[in-house]
This record gives structure tokens, C-alpha cells and sequence, in this order.
């Protein structure tokens, strides 16, 4: 079964189109980079997996329609933190609001502990009671992935998690998620600017407005592919790219 | 003090004003936190102009402003939606036709002016057992939508997040603008068409300076809310002041000491 399966998905926002005839088929138990340019619509391509842009075309999540598609499938941290940073709210309920999909009134001591254990994982368990809106960018990041973790998801969308994150962090984040992936067999997509990490994943998808390519990283990360993607290449990025590779 | 809680027109009086009170500092907190203070402003103004059409069709005013601010309640947040405007853009036009509207009503309704003064600033003496009955509907209405308040709560803190988990945050807009009408309607034969927005936005934001989270937000304002009416109800008694405007400054005076003690102790 394909864990995601897209057929012509197309995004427009009024006049300018986002994407354009993406077909995708992700087999379950991958871990997908997405790279791109700036503007290559790879956030949008995870908000349409979710369902909070409009799209033309088909979408099947592990092989249901996406409207049939459970909401605790998904575990997704997003690029920009949109959340209203004058909340009162402690980072341990947001991490709790993704074992509820709603807010919490009351921690009941089941979720704390679950909560809290998530928050270990990221190394992120002195945050739990802090305040959320006074988080530096790299600890919202940790307790952003608590909240997608928390449920235990099928598919995690990951869009730029390790930015922000220090360089440790970036280490233990990437480990964590294999971890998680063997245990579970879960899906992961994450986008990434770092072509390095993206040479770790299973596949690499490279996004620029269509597909440009897709499969194992020593094929879609070929100069060929991000030649395509990121238009001519000149000396140094060549360089840049040599040694991302090596 | 005492003997007069003897008197049935007492008893109403402290028990619509409790019950107000409850509503206002309960949805307080959303107020605050989604900005819709100018919204209650608005949908004051809603209710005014329906009373005004009520007291030119000879009816009850009630049954008149229900309706009306109900129907501006939804079209602000329809405009809102599918215009792209701000909402305080679209509250803005709306503030202005309701009371262009009741001006024209009230003028074409000469003779009950005096009966719109008592709307302007509410009077919580003058509160009928029909007010009282209103009052306990809305609050019970409000009991069965509670089970909504995480959902609710989720869409405040961060929209996207909670339309990514598939909750209903546009019907659910809808139900808090008209669920913020109702209350406002019955709160306005209390406290006032002038005077009705403190109750949505003073406790809550006291209690904002003081909440750590917004559950305990939440109970806060309801306990700043409930103290205010006692207290400023027993201030307009003895010093024979306007109950409504009694209780507002009640509130305001939590709100001050809430912000002393944020502003001079480091606060939360
Ligand atoms: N809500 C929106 N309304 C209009 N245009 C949008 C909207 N969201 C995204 N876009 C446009 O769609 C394009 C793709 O945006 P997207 O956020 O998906 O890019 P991205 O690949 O994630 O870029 P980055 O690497 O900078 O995060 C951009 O040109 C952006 O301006
Ligand atoms: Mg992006």
C-alpha cells in the first residue's frame, strides 16, 4: 500500500499556481526529503496532504480518499508557528492538544505522563511547564515535535524541523526519527534544506512548483535534478554541491 | 442589606446579575484571546437597534434585538470569511448601519425614547421574571455547548493547527458569534447597550494578566466576573449608584489590582 498517493494534485492561489500536476506514490515506511528552492511549493504540497489549501486532483492517505483519512494518522510540525503567542499555555498542553486534537481544560495523568515522556524524547522535558510564548525558536521546534509525536502517527510532515534546532539537537533529531520509524514503521516526510541530511533519507523528492524528481537520493539528487530545480548552477554551487555529497 | 434580599425585584435583580456575570466572564476569555472586544461593541450596538425597532413596532424589545443581533452577528462573520476583511473592518460597518438603524427607528417611534434611555445603561431593578427566564436559557444553552470549549479553545490558540486536525473552526466561528449575540442581548437589559462590552472583555483581561494557562484563564474570569457583581451590586445599594455602571467599575478596579500586582511583582 502506498503510504501517500497523489494523482495531478494542483494548487493555485488566485492567479499563481503553487503546483502543478504532481503525482507522487510513497510507499509506506519511507523517509522522504523534500528539497527545493524557496517558493518551490514544498509547504504546500504538505498543507494539501493535511487538507488546508484547496487542490485540484487526487489524494489517497494509506489508500482512503484524504477526507476519509484519520486525523491521528498525521503527526505535523509546521515551518511557521502561526499559534497566538499571547495564549496562556503551558508547552505540556500543546503536546497534550495532539493526544486530544482539542485543548486541554484539564492534564488528565495518563497524557501527563505520555506528554511528558514525548517531551524526553526531544530533550525538551524542562520546557514542559514554561511558558509557551516565551520558547526560543530551537525549543519550540523540540516541543512542536513532542505534539506530532505524542499521538504515535502513521504519517509525520515535517517541514523544516531541524531549522532552528542546534547542531546536537539536529543529530539526536535525526536519530530519534529513524528510531521511530523502526519501531513503528511509520511514513516520514520532511522538508529540508540540508542536502546532506537529505542523502540520509530513503528518497528524495525535489520540488520545484512539479515534480522534478523522485526516488533513492543518489538519483533525484543527481546535478542533473538540481539543475533542474534550482535553475544553472553556478561555479561555486557546483562546489557546494561536490561537497555535500562527499 | 440583608432584609432586602427579602424582596422578589431583589432576588431577580442579583440573580440576573449573577447569571450575566457568569456568561460574560466564561466567554470573556475568547474575547480576549480571539480580539473580538470590538465585536461585542458592535453586536451592542445590533441590540440597540433592535430595541429601537421593537419599541417602534409596539413589541417586546427582547424578542425584537434577539433576532436582530443574532442575524448581524452571523453576517459580520460571513463578511469576514468571504471577503478577505479584517474583521474589525467589517464589525466597523455593521457598528455604524445598527445605529444609523435604531436612530431611525427610535425617531419614528417617538414617545418611547425614555424606555431606550433605560437600554442605554440597563437597569438591574427593572428586571423582569421574562428577563430573568431569558437570562436562564441562554446560560443553560451555554451549559450544552461547554462540551465545545476544547475545540474551541484549540482554533484560539492556533487556527491552522486545529483545522489540520479537522475541527470545524469555521461552523465553530459561527456558533461562538451567535452564542456572543444571545448573551449580549440578555446582559443588555442588565448592564446596558453602553456598558455591555466590560462584561466580555474586563474580566478576561484581568484574568489574562494573572492565567497561566487558559484553563485557569477561564476560571479566573469567572470568579473576577462573579466578585464584581456582588461587590459592585452592594455598592449601588448603599451609595444608591447605577447598577450597571456599579459592577463594570467593580471590574475595573480587579483589573487594576490584577495589573499592580503584574506590573510591581514580576506578576505570574
Ligand atoms: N496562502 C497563500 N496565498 C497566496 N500565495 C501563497 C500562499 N501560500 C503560499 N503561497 C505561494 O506559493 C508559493 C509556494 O509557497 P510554499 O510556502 O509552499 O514554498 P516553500 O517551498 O515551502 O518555500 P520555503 O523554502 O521558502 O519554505 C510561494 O510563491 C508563495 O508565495
Ligand atoms: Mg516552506
Amino acid at each position: 500500500m502506498w503510504a501517500v498517493e497523489t494523482q495531478g494534485l494542483t494548487v493555485r492561489f488566485g492567479q499563481y499556481q503553487a503546483l502543478e500536476d504532481v503525482s507522487l506514490k510513497v510507499p509506506e515506511g519511507s523517509f522522504v526529503a523534500v528539497v527545493g528552492p524557496n517558493g518551490a511549493g514544498k509547504s504546500t504540497l504538505l498543507k494539501a496532504l493535511l487538507g488546508l489549501v484547496p487542490f485540484r486532483g487526487e489524494v489517497r492517505i494509506f489508500g482512503r480518499p484524504l477526507a476519509q483519512a484519520d486525523p491521528f494518522w498525521f503527526g505535523y510540525v509546521p515551518q511557521i508557528k502561526t499559534f497566538d503567542h499571547t495564549f496562556p499555555a503551558l508547552a505540556l498542553e500543546l503536546v497534550v492538544s495532539g493526544l486530544r486534537r482539542a485543548w486541554p481544560f484539564r492534564v488528565g495523568e495518563k497524557e501527563r505522563e505520555r506528554a511528558l515522556e514525548a517531551l524526553g524524547r526531544v530533550g525538551a522535558l524542562e520546557l514542559a511547564h514554561r511558558p509557551l510564548g516565551r520558547l526560543s525558536g530551537g525549543q519550540l521546534q523540540r516541543v512542536y515535535l513532542a505534539r506530532a509525536l505524542v499521538r504515535r502517527p502513521r504519517l509525520l510532515l515535517l517541514d523544516e524541523p531541524a531549522t532552528g534546532v542546534d547542531r546536537l539537537g539536529e543529530v539526536d533529531l535525526y536519530r530519534h526519527l529513524e528510531a521511530y520509524q523502526e519501531e513503528t514503521g511509520a511514513t516520514i516526510l520532511m522538508i529540508t534544506h540540508d542536502w546532506e541530511a537529505a542523502h540520509h533519507a530513503s528518497h528524495v523528492l525535489v520540488l520545484n512548483r512539479r515534480v522534478i524528481g523522485f526516488g533513492p537520493p543518489e538519483r533525484a539528487l543527481s546535478e542533473e535534478c538540481l539543475r533542474q530545480a534550482f535553475g544553472h548552477l553556478g561555479h561555486e554551487h557546483a562546489l557546494f554541491l561536490g561537497g555535500g555529497r562527499a | 442589606m440583608l432584609e432586602v434580599l427579602g424582596y422578589p425585584f431583589f432576588q431577580r435583580a442579583l440573580l440576573a446579575g449573577l447569571l450575566v456575570s457568569l456568561l460574560g466572564g466564561a466567554l470573556s476569555a475568547f474575547v480576549v484571546q480571539r480580539r473580538l472586544s470590538f465585536l461585542g461593541d458592535g453586536l451592542a450596538h445590533a441590540a440597540f437597534a433592535g430595541v429601537a425597532l421593537g419599541l417602534f413596532l409596539r413589541e417586546e424589545p427582547l424578542y425584537l434585538a434577539l433576532p436582530f443581533t443574532l442575524a448581524v452577528a452571523l453576517a459580520i462573520t460571513y463578511v469576514k470569511e468571504r471577503s478577505g476583511l479584517s474583521e474589525d473592518t467589517a464589525i466597523g460597518v455593521f457598528f455604524a448601519l445598527s445605529v444609523a438603524l435604531g436612530a431611525v427607528f427610535l425617531a419614528k417611534a417617538r414617545g418611547y425614547v425614555g424606555d431606550a434611555m433605560g437600554y442605554l445603561f440597563g437597569s438591574l431593578l427593572a428586571v423582569g421574571p421574562g428577563d430573568l427566564w431569558a437570562v436562564g436559557g441562554v446560560v443553560l444553552l451555554g451549559l450544552a455547548l461547554l462540551p465545545l470549549w476544547g475545540a474551541l479553545a484549540y482554533a484560539t490558540f492556533d487556527r491552522e493547527l486545529a483545522l489540520a486536525d479537522r475541527v470545524p473552526v469555521g461552523l465553530h466561528d459561527y456558533l461562538l458569534s451567535a452564542y456572543l449575540a444571545l448573551a449580549l442581548v440578555v446582559a443588555v437589559k442588565v448592564v446596558g447597550v453602553l456598558l455591555v462590552a466590560a462584561f466580555l472583555v474586563i474580566p478576561g483581561a484581568a484574568a489574562r494578566l494573572l492565567g497561566r494557562t487558559f484553563a485557569g484563564m477561564t476560571l479566573l474570569a469567572l470568579l473576577f466576573a462573579f466578585s464584581a457583581t456582588l461587590l459592585g451590586l452592594y455598592a449601588s445599594f448603599l451609595l444608591d449608584w447605577p447598577s450597571g455602571a456599579s459592577v463594570v467599575l467593580a471590574q475595573a478596579l480587579l483589573f487594576g489590582l490584577a495589573f499592580l500586582k503584574t506590573a510591581f511583582s514580576g506578576g505570574k
